[in-house]
């Protein structure tokens, strides 16, 4: 079975994320006055073949871990759907 | 002495630090690839120099602390020897966790391409020993991810074991958010690894290095590697 897997990275609370803060301040200049806060992360999606769920889930944190996430700087979480 | 500089496909300084580290202590200067296994036994220097490596896809560094010549650059590290990173070279060996931290955008969110003064603090480590104690030094700067950052509790750390080596600072040698351009955390420029034998740094030492290129600061780091390698006989 392939497992459609995505990634979302994010900057860890306390981390400056410089693109959020300026993506926020163009928003409110624009006139979004409601707007709190933005923070600005990745979206990667990966097609992962596995025998179950749990297995592509695993195999997806592995990836995390060996590459795609700096966890020093960086937080993220993973959602696999079936193909 | 003898020198490798590892070669990434991105990699653009290579040809400068070659240059830079032959011209200046005649020392032997090979370039190794990535993707070889093995430095040459001879080697007493390893750079990493500066660049894109990978095109700085995912996160600048990622993929090329990861390239199959990495294991024997940290041997190298792990008997004491000598490894240099000069700006995606830094990069490399943070995301190689040769060194602490981790790079982010700068905090102008600009690629910034200008020289800057830093302050020697540590002259007590092979690559500084030329150097004199908070000696202001001037090297050229030329990166978009090079806000140094670490969480609070491990930069406290790193401070008390003095593994700070430079700092961005102003011409008259103030740490001070005017001499920072990119935001680093406690204005690091340059840290070093316990053991005194990993060096990184965002500047380019090899842009400084002779009298042509606008100032020889840089060539104090090429001979204080000279000077210990010589008296070590690494």
């Amino acid at each position: 079975m392939t497992f459609h897997t995505r990634i979302l990275i994010y900057l860890k609370e306390g981390v400056l994320d410089t693109q959020g803060k300026t993506v926020a301040k163009s928003l409110t200049d624009s006139g979004y006055s409601n707007l709190r806060n933005a923070r600005v992360g990745k979206y990667i999606q990966l097609w992962i073949d596995a025998d179950s769920r749990e297995k592509a889930y695993e195999e997806a944190d592995r990836m995390c871990d060996d590459l795609l996430v700096n966890e020093l700087i960086e937080d993220y979480s993973i959602e696999v759907e079936e193909q | 002495m003898h020198t490798a500089v590892v070669i990434f496909p991105g990699s653009n300084c290579d040809r400068d630090v070659i240059h830079a580290v032959s011209e200046i202590t005649g020392s032997v200067v090979v370039p190794v690839w990535h993707k070889d296994t093995a430095i040459p036994t001879s080697t007493d220097l390893v750079i990493i120099p500066g660049g894109f490596s990978y095109g700085d896809y995912l996160r600048c560094g990622a993929m090329a602390a990861r390239s199959p010549i990495m294991a024997s650059v940290k041997k190298h590290a792990s008997q004491g020897k000598l490894v240099l990173g000069i700006c995606n070279g830094f990069q490399i060996l943070t995301e190689s966790k040769l060194l602490p931290g981790a790079m982010l955008a700068n905090k102008t969110l600009t690629f910034i391409c200008k020289q800057c003064f830093l302050k020697v603090e540590k002259t007590d480590i092979p690559f500084t020993l030329k150097y004199k104690n908070d000696q202001i030094v001037q090297f050229p700067i030329a990166h978009h991810e090079g806000l140094y950052f670490l969480p609070q509790d491990s930069l406290r750390e790193i401070e008390q074991n003095g593994q700070v080596v430079f700092r961005y600072c102003t011409s008259s040698g103030e740490i001070s958010e005017d001499g920072n351009s990119n935001g680093s955390l406690n204005n690091i420029a340059g840290i070093v690894n316990r053991q005194g034998n990993v060096l990184g740094l965002m500047p380019h030492p090899e842009r400084a290095s002779e009298r042509i290129m606008g100032g020889t600061d840089g060539a104090l780091m090429w001979n204080s590697i000279k000077t210990w390698i010589d008296r070590e006989g690494a």
